[in-house]
């Protein structure tokens, strides 16, 4: 009898290791890097001359980040996500945090799980209106003066959200709200790294704002990683 | 009781005439070059209703003062209140009116008068809650504009088609008004969305923007100077904080500017 509580609590404390997404550190990883053929468009420098709050801050004046690119032709601020075959897992208990910094968006492009805590910052010295252009998930608005405490929200169903300020014309990033907790956004050197996937065959997607997605597939047999790079095609205009 | 009241009210009459008559409170320094006659047409207008206002007011207070104390009989003008409300409205008129043909001659001069051929035409637009402002670029000619194309995340303010419109691949676009001196400006001001209104003081120029409308306003600025432009006409939540600059450069260096924009 008690043998038999103990060999059970032994194997639930075992299930639940199992199924706790913590369990990343594990099994097999995804890694390459993004880059892009063509040519792509010129970024041009934001002028926040109307927010003097905001331009004291950038002392070389801020660029366009819808696209970013980095030597030897690598492309940052790709969404890279398993979209297919990837373990069903529950939102993360950590939360999402996106700031309001400079009149900029910190970071441009924030990869969540559908049901994952938001939380919005405004450490700027000026009111903003953070507005995502859902149309899946609900819409909203919100205003956000000064030292207002941080706005926390959570989207339910899978989706790439535009959000803009209604204040600050040139403020502009997206949520990307997806199905798995497998994601990850590329720095500036293009390179990112989907870790602790279990044996199985996945979609491997590649997201970006202008360019568009691309799609391979990849299987992992135990804790080896396996090697992936994208090339996505970019348009001048 | 009806003394004081007399004494209160010319006290107040004179005062704030006085404050106008003093000029402690008035515009900032003009800089265009039609601001002298538009400013003359200003003094003007306070001078005829300024000399009314305190008259009617010493009047008042005359009148109050005389029948203080007094048992008030109320009898009616000679002939009655009609001829005596005509009198004043027609008199009053003839005053609106002739301050509207006066000031026509200044009016025309900034509104009904096409601009000059060698103006600098810039392309302004209003939205909620930024002015952006267009310039042709090093080809001189400016891209058409499509609405459906605005994408404002990536700076494409004005909905340009570079990729089918090469005219405007070098389009300039400014969020300040950069202008040189002693040249004539066009500018042709649209709305992105509601109605609202450009103010440069200095200037002396204030008009609206109008949803759906081009309109075209000119000046020459006279004077260097580095100002700002507020939205006058209420646009919404961020109407506070709809501003630009209004920079005045010299000939030199407003080619500079425009040469270090186009290579942007």
């Amino acid at each position: 009898m008690r043998i038999e509580l103990v060999a059970s609590v032994a194997l639930c404390a075992l299930t639940s290791m199992a199924l706790t997404p913590i369990h990343h550190s594990a099994g097999g990883t995804v890694a390459g890097k993004v880059t892009y053929t063509g040519t792509p468009p010129k970024m041009k420098p934001i002028d926040m001359a109307k927010e003097p709050s905001c331009a004291k801050e950038h002392p070389t004046p801020v660029m366009n980040e819808s696209v970013v690119t980095g030597p030897g032709n690598a492309l940052g601020d790709v969404v890279v996500y398993i979209s297919a075959g990837g373990p069903a897992s529950a939102p993360p208990a950590a939360q999402a945090t996106f700031d309001q910094k400079g009149c900029q968006y910190i970071p441009h492009v924030l990869a969540l799980q559908a049901g994952q805590k938001l939380e919005i910052r405004n450490d700027d010295q000026t009111s903003h209106n953070i507005h995502p252009l859902s149309k899946v998930n609900p819409e909203w608005n919100k205003s956000q003066p000064p030292g207002a405490p941080p706005i926390e929200v959570a989207y339910d169903k899978p989706e790439f959200i535009p959000v803009k300020c209604n204040v600050h014309p040139w403020m502009h990033g997206y949520f990307a709200v997806l199905n798995t907790s497998h994601s990850a956004v590329t720095g500036d050197d293009g390179s990112f790294s989907l870790t602790g996937l279990p044996p199985g065959k996945y979609t491997v997607t590649a997201w970006q704002e202008r360019f568009g997605t691309q799609s391979q597939e990849v299987t992992i047999t135990g804790n080896e990683t396996a090697k992936l790079d994208f090339v996505l095609k970019a348009t001048e205009y | 009781m009806g003394k004081s009241f007399a004494i209160a009210v010319s006290v107040i009459a004179l005062l704030s005439a006085g404050v106008f008559a003093a000029r402690i409170w008035w515009l900032p320094p003009d800089i265009s070059a039609l601001g002298l006659r538009i400013d003359g047409q200003l003094a003007e207008t306070m001078v005829f209703t300024g000399v009314l206002f305190v008259a009617a007011q010493l009047a008042l207070a005359a009148f109050v003062w005389q029948s203080t104390g007094r048992t008030a009989t109320i009898r009616l003008f000679p002939g009655g209140p009609m001829p005596l409300v005509g009198a004043a409205t027609a008199i009053v008129g003839l005053e609106v009116l002739a301050l509207v043909f006066i000031g026509t001659r200044v009016w025309s001069q900034a509104f009904l008068t096409p601009a000059p051929a060698n103006a600098i035409h810039i392309d302004v637009q209003a939205g909620q809650f930024a002015f952006y402002f267009r310039y042709a670029g090093p080809d001189g000619k400016f891209g058409v504009p499509h609405p459906e194309l605005i994408n404002e995340g990536e700076s494409n303010f004005f909905g340009l088609d570079p990729k089918n419109d090469t005219a405007a691949r070098d389009d300039i676009v400014s969020a300040s008004l950069v202008v040189p001196v002693d040249q004539p400006v066009l500018l042709t001001m649209h709305s992105k969305d509601v109605g609202h209104s450009l103010f440069i003081p200095q200037l002396r120029l204030q008009q609206d923007f109008v949803p759906g409308l081009i309109i075209p306003v000119h000046f020459t600025a006279t004077g260097i100077t580095k100002t700002e432009i507020v939205c006058t006409q209420l646009c919404g939540l961020g109407h506070y904080n709809m501003r630009a600059y209004f920079e005045v450069l010299s000939k030199d260096d407003f080619a500079k500017w425009l040469t270090d924009q186009a290579g942007q």
